[in-house]
């Protein structure tokens, strides 16, 4: 499967196990989403568990949120990651306290997916890497998968969580894995062990990193697209790199993170997102705090730059191959 | 390349902010208010298309009228008993505001919040609706709780934030949650609970339940972006709720005009979106029970929503924290021309000849003792800034279903703090 179809099976699987699982959004009904996760929904499981929404992101979520108050498990969907903003008030006022301010009386367990990511030639509003804006605020989870097999298993343990969670798909990888090389040829999930995906029903659990290649001389820390970019590049350096998948963001596996750069002394970050005040800063701070005596070089960070993300300058602003390959030698050398 | 301007003989353009008629000061004279005669509003069928609501969305459904009568197509028919609890719940709404302002007052806690003058609101719309029926509310209908024998003294806990809080002290006075009361925890976002409210309607009709949804807001907070997404959605999916705008003409310092209220009513917006529209005298209990009963029939047999406009006055200020009298006349609550709701209700029954003003006095002061002690019995249980009332480590539950490591080391982390500084409440 690729991407998309792993997300569909993920709605498909668990909405078939539990009647109270809700898909809501921008064309996700009818049509099956711009993206086509949700195509087949609405024929299988009727309008009242799969329909289009009003443009309204405030509502979707708002209105999502209130479902769950009931007692449903909706799973709405906002069409790009760049809309997220109007619905920002019902997520951290709202889905995101709803536990804490009301004593556990009512609860969100609601899923918000949200295709997000660039190097689709998206401009400035087809592109965005929000997780930093959510990882700052308690009481939602974040979660960003890399591969097919991972996108349906985290999005059915999202969907099964308690609490609010924030999915956010990297479109770029929609379709197959990019390694940030724009120039070549596209590669489909089919030659990938990641796609992969069985049809019925299993959990990827979340606050679980993935270690995606083992290595001795230093710890790459990414996500999303990223861990695809970021493969590419150290099988191309020839550096023993290992490269850690984050899959969750929000509740982070420090252990693994921890563990890894301990034994490697070197720690870089790489998101797409832009860079002050971005995840990676996080990471670099609690690096730095919890293997502070094991570090051999400062923790690098290769981010998006400060600015919204451009049209035809798209490949100088992804964190590419060169970027992260200049930043490898840089970290290496010390 | 235009050089020459091409309406030079317009006068420049002019910006319109809008003033409040009185300001501190001020004489008082309502008399531009229009108010239509009790019993002039026809009661359409509840089943009726939203299209036929216009009229319905700038006059006023009244049912009490200046000497005590309940006239007209919207008379609710309740019996004396129904009227008299409904009476009784109004004036203990009253007299627990009054109680819990002093109390903020005397230090007791650090805030609250009063409802005077828009009693009938909040507990005549409670009245109507039915016990499981879910209230989305605003900060200011205490009035739904106590109407639903919510229990004072845990109303008196929240607000003290003491050890029987039900909410833990993690919650500002007032910001009440009472699930098995049909009651939503309260946010402090103003129109977050209206899509929520809108939801909730949508998920009851998704499993084919009997329950339906209320919610409120100020006007002021109409102004909001999730005002409108709550009226589309409810529009588009026929979402069984009952919409309540309370209109007491004020939003903290700023007169209703700055939602709008100069050039429309707020009942009047429903036209726009397709949703049958109410506007209501909010001071008059039995058009408010009447209102909100026929909307709750509506939505109930799956015609959709109502928007209902109360129209009242907010009788003092906005919180403990406001000062009215810096930004409108001292006049205005007593010449408001819809009176006060409680005594309105209170001369409809004496008319009937079921209440008399020895028993209302008798009810007052029996009212007032029951708080009284209700506030004995909460504070037993402690008053804000008296110790800590809560456990130390109790700040991070909740915030998860599960606590992560990251919070059970920031809460190691606050006990290690407080272990070394040597206070004893550190200790639990």
């Amino acid at each position: 499967m690729n991407m998309i179809q792993a997300i569909n099976s993920a709605l498909d699987v668990v909405m078939d196990r539990d009647p109270d699982v809700i898909v809501m959004g921008e064309d996700v009904g009818y049509f099956g989403g711009v993206f086509r996760a949700t195509a087949g929904l609405q024929t299988k499981y009727g309008k009242t568990r799969v329909f289009d929404t009003p443009i309204t992101e405030i509502g979707i979520v708002g209105v999502a949120i209130g479902m769950g108050a009931y007692g449903l498990r909706p799973v709405p969907e906002i069409q790009f990651a760049d809309y997220i903003y109007p619905a920002l008030d019902q997520l951290v006022s709202e889905a995101a306290r709803l536990r804490y301010r009301s004593a556990g009386e009512f609860t969100s367990p609601i899923t918000v997916r949200s295709p997000y990511g660039g190097g689709i030639f998206g401009g400035q509003t087809h592109s965005q890497s929000p997780e930093g804006i959510f990882t700052h605020v308690s009481g939602i989870k974040t979660v960003i998968p890399s591969t097919p097999y991972d996108a349906k298993g985290l999005l059915i343990a999202a969907i099964e969580d308690n609490d609010p969670v924030l999915f956010l798909e990297p479109k770029r990888i929609y379709n197959g894995p990019f390694d940030g090389h724009w120039d070549r040829p596209a590669k489909n999930w089919s030659a990938h062990g990641g796609g992969e995906v069985p049809t019925g029903y299993y959990r990827v659990e979340l606050g679980k990193a993935q270690v995606v290649r083992a290595g001795e001389a230093l710890t790459i820390l990414c996500y999303g697209t990223m861990v695809h970019v970021v493969s590419g590049v150290v099988a191309e350096a020839g550096v023993d790199a290992e490269i850690i998948d984050l899959r969750t963001l929000v509740p982070l596996d420090i252990e693994t993170i921890e563990a890894s750069v301990k034994k490697t002394g070197r720690c870089m970050i790489v998101h797409e997102a832009t860079r002050t005040s971005g995840f990676g800063a996080e990471l670099s701070a609690l690096v730095q705090e919890r293997c502070f005596y094991h570090l051999e070089a400062p923790v690098e960070r290769v981010t998006g730059f400060d600015t919204p993300y451009p049209h035809s300058l798209e490949w100088a602003y992804f964190p590419g191959p060169v970027r992260i390959g200049e930043a490898l030698k840089k970290i290496m050398k010390d | 390349m235009a050089s020459e301007p091409v309406r030079a003989n317009m006068p420049p353009l002019s910006l319109h902010v809008p003033e409040p008629k009185f300001r501190p000061g001020d004489p008082v004279d309502f008399a531009d208010v229009d108010v239509p005669p009790a019993g002039s509003a026809r009661r359409p069928d509840t089943a009726e298309p939203a299209g036929r609501f216009t009229e319905l969305a700038y006059t006023l459904v009244r049912v009490l009228d200046e000497e005590g009568g309940a006239v007209g197509p919207w008379d609710p028919k309740l019996s004396p008993d129904r009227l008299r609890e409904m009476l009784r719940a109004m004036a203990l709404t009253r007299a627990f505001d009054e109680r819990m302002f002093r109390a903020q007052r005397q230090g007791k806690t650090s805030f609250y919040m009063k409802s005077t003058g828009e009693e009938a609101v909040s507990v005549a719309a409670a009245f109507a609706m039915d016990r499981d029926d879910m209230c989305f509310p605003s900060y200011r209908q205490q009035g739904i709780l106590i109407s639903r024998g919510y229990p004072l003294v845990e109303m008196m806990n929240q607000i003290y934030s003491n050890s029987g809080d039900k909410l833990g002290g993690k919650q500002l006075p007032i910001m009440y949650s009472a699930k098995d009361h049909g009651f939503f925890s309260i946010s402090g976002n103003l129109a977050t609970q209206y899509p929520q409210a809108v939801g909730w309607a949508m998920a009851s009709a998704v499993k084919g339940d009997s329950r339906i949804a209320a919610t409120w807001c100020g006007e002021g907070s109409t102004a909001e972006g999730d005002f409108h997404s709550a009226c589309t959605f409810a529009s588009v999916y026929r979402a069984p709720v009952v919409m309540n705008v309370v209109n007491n003409q004020w939003a903290i310092s700023s007169f209703s005009g700055f939602a709008g209220a100069e050039a429309t009513t707020f009942a009047a917006r429903a036209v726009g979106y397709g949703i049958a529209g109410l506007r209501v005298d909010g001071n008059d209990a039995l058009a408010v029970y009447a209102a909100t009963q026929w909307a709750a029939e509506r939505a109930r047999t799956n015609q959709g929503p109502t928007l209902i406009e109360h129209f009242t006055y907010r009788a003092e200020g906005h919180s403990t924290s406001d000062d009215p009298s810096a930004y409108r006349s001292a006049g205005e609550p007593n010449a408001w021309p819809l009176g006060d709701p409680i005594r309105r209700l209170r001369d409809h029954l004496i008319a009937l000849g079921e209440w008399d003003e020895e028993r209302h006095e008798r009810q007052d002061k029996e009212l007032a003792a029951h708080v009284r002690d209700c506030q004995k019995e909460a504070e037993k249980n402690g008053i804000l800034g008296h110790g800590l009332h809560q456990p130390l480590d109790s700040l991070f539950d909740g915030v998860f279903e599960d606590m992560p490591w990251h919070l059970r080391e920031q809460r190691q982390m606050m006990l290690d703090e407080e272990e070394a500084s040597g206070r004893p409440w550190a200790r639990k």
